[in-house]
């Protein structure tokens, strides 16, 4: 499948580069918008093309440092760059402060660049699908690399993980209790590893920490996380954090692993999808069923048990009603 | 499942335009506005005209907040202003805050800026009208 260019008139103004549109298209997925979907739907044969790159790890480690360096590397190798940046939201108001917005020196007329705050609740359906649908809108729209960039938080930097094709685990010098949360789970996530504010006293012995706990554990799917130690403020590192991101994408361009991977994680999607159909079918039957409520009431006045009164509605409703 | 809502909170860019380099004021604005339940996108420090308009665009916010100290209100402003239009993005409305005499916010005004708030306005006072303005008063 490829190549018809999208009927829906924001899909089609995405395909031609149209900023707004983009932008406007990201928030009607964010709120699960009908239109949204229709344009995702007509959008989806474009995608598959940019590189996506997650970078996560703890509260003021320097992603946006990083991502703002990250953006100055590629751009000047021609590459263009669309950010996508997670940020928690309040548990009180539901509101968010998103920010420091990622700020890069850019031409002001550059379009070779994106940058969009998410918040991380009030998604509708989710943070993990939304943000996959956001990043689908982004690589429809041609850009060639999507930097993710999230607060390390256990679960959502797993479900972040399905959508990058490379996770950057970001910590800096004195790990001291980093190394608890590595085991939490940062570990499992990360294809490179980078040390960032190495320009601080013991970045040295970080650097050779974490290059221990990497040989340590054993590959995963062959493939051991690089160590890469940077500076986003002085800068240095860049290049060869860049480098490292790289190598992973070219090891997964061996043999069948980048499609082994996609497979896997489209097998999760679809399954996901009917999943969520079937239920949302079977919740209408039975919300219309009379036996249903019945059978309520049998278990109600203890003359049925739920798993015997669930199977015996499991019966009756595969059999064809006359 | 999920539902397409009308309740999407507001989006509101809070961007420092100019060279000053006190954000106290914008941050405590940025921290009411979240604590009403709307997703404040903060842009930070010395931001030029053209990275706020640029900024409102992509971020594809309801409102455009500015917070000016350093006196440049009358240079400023009327550049976001300009620059919204030029991008075909003039709906978004602007609202200022900060140390602007009467005589220029009625100038402003005149200009298009939905609001400006002086250092004495309550924090109760912003949000209803940020609300307002977004066309969500309760
Ligand atoms: N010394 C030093 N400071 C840095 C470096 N990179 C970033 N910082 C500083 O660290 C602070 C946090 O940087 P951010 O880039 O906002 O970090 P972040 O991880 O995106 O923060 P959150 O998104 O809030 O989790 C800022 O004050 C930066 O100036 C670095 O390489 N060295
Ligand atoms: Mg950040």
């Amino acid at each position: 499948m490829n190549g018809r260019e999208p009927r829906a008139p924001l899909a089609r103004a995405v395909r031609r580069g149209d900023r707004r549109a983009l932008a406007r298209l990201i928030s009607l997925v964010e709120r699960r918008d009908p239109a949204a979907d229709r344009a995702l739907r007509e959008l989806y044969s474009f995608t598959g093309r940019a590189r996506v790159v997650g970078l996560t790890g703890p509260l003021g480690v320097g992603k946006s440092s990083l991502v703002n360096r990250l953006i100055g590397h590629l751009r000047s190798q021609g590459r263009s760059v669309a950010v996508v940046a997670v940020d928690p939201s309040s548990p009180f108001s539901g509101g968010s402060v998103l920010g420091d917005r990622i700020r890069i020196e850019r031409e002001d007329a550059d379009t070779g660049v994106f940058i969009r705050s998410m918040a991380s609740r009030g998604q509708s359906g989710g943070l993990a699908p939304t943000t996959r649908d956001v990043v689908r809108l982004l690589d429809a729209a041609g850009f060639d690399v999507v930097l993710v960039e999230t607060v390390g938080s256990g679960q959502v930097d797993v479900e972040i993980r399905e959508i990058a094709s490379t996770s950057i685990v970001v910590l800096i010098p004195h790990l001291g209790d980093e190394v608890q949360t590595l085991k939490a789970g940062l570990f499992e996530i990360a294809d490179v590893f980078c040390v960032n504010k190495s320009d601080l006293d013991g970045a040295e012995q970080a650097r050779r920490d974490l290059v221990e706990l990497v040989a340590l554990g054993a590959p995963r799917h062959g493939w051991r996380p690089k160590v890469v130690s940077a500076s986003a403020s002085q800068p240095f590192g860049i290049d060869e954090l860049w480098a490292a991101v790289e190598s992973h994408e070219a090891f997964l361009d061996e043999g069948t692993r980048r499609a082994d991977r996609d497979r896997h994680r489209l097998r999760a999607e679809l399954f996901e999808l009917v999943l969520d159909d079937a239920a949302r079918r079977l919740r209408g039957a039975v919300e219309a069923d009379r036996t249903f409520a019945e059978l309520v009431e049998e278990v109600r006045a203890r003359r049925l048990d739920p798993r015997t009164a669930a199977e015996r509605w499991r019966r009756r409703s595969a059999r064809p009603r006359g | 499942m999920p539902k397409a809502s009308k309740s999407a909170p507001i989006r509101v860019l809070i961007a420092k335009p100019g060279l000053d380099g006190h954000d106290r004021g914008a941050k405590v604005v940025a921290r009411a506005l979240r604590d009403a339940g709307m997703e404040v996108i903060y842009a930070g420090l010395r931001q030029t005209p053209a990275e706020i308009v640029r900024a409102a665009i992509e971020e594809d916010v309801d409102l455009v907040g500015l917070s000016i100290l350093s006196g440049a209100h009358m240079e400023l402003i009327p550049r976001v202003l300009k620059g919204l239009r030029a991008e075909h993005a003039s709906r978004i409305p602007v609202f200022a805050g900060g140390i602007i005499p009467d005589e220029d916010a009625r100038r402003l005004k005149r200009l298009g800026v939905r609001a400006v708030f002086g250092p004495g306005t309550s924090l109760e006072t912003i949000v209803e009208s940020v609300r307002s303005i977004a066309g969500r008063s309760s």
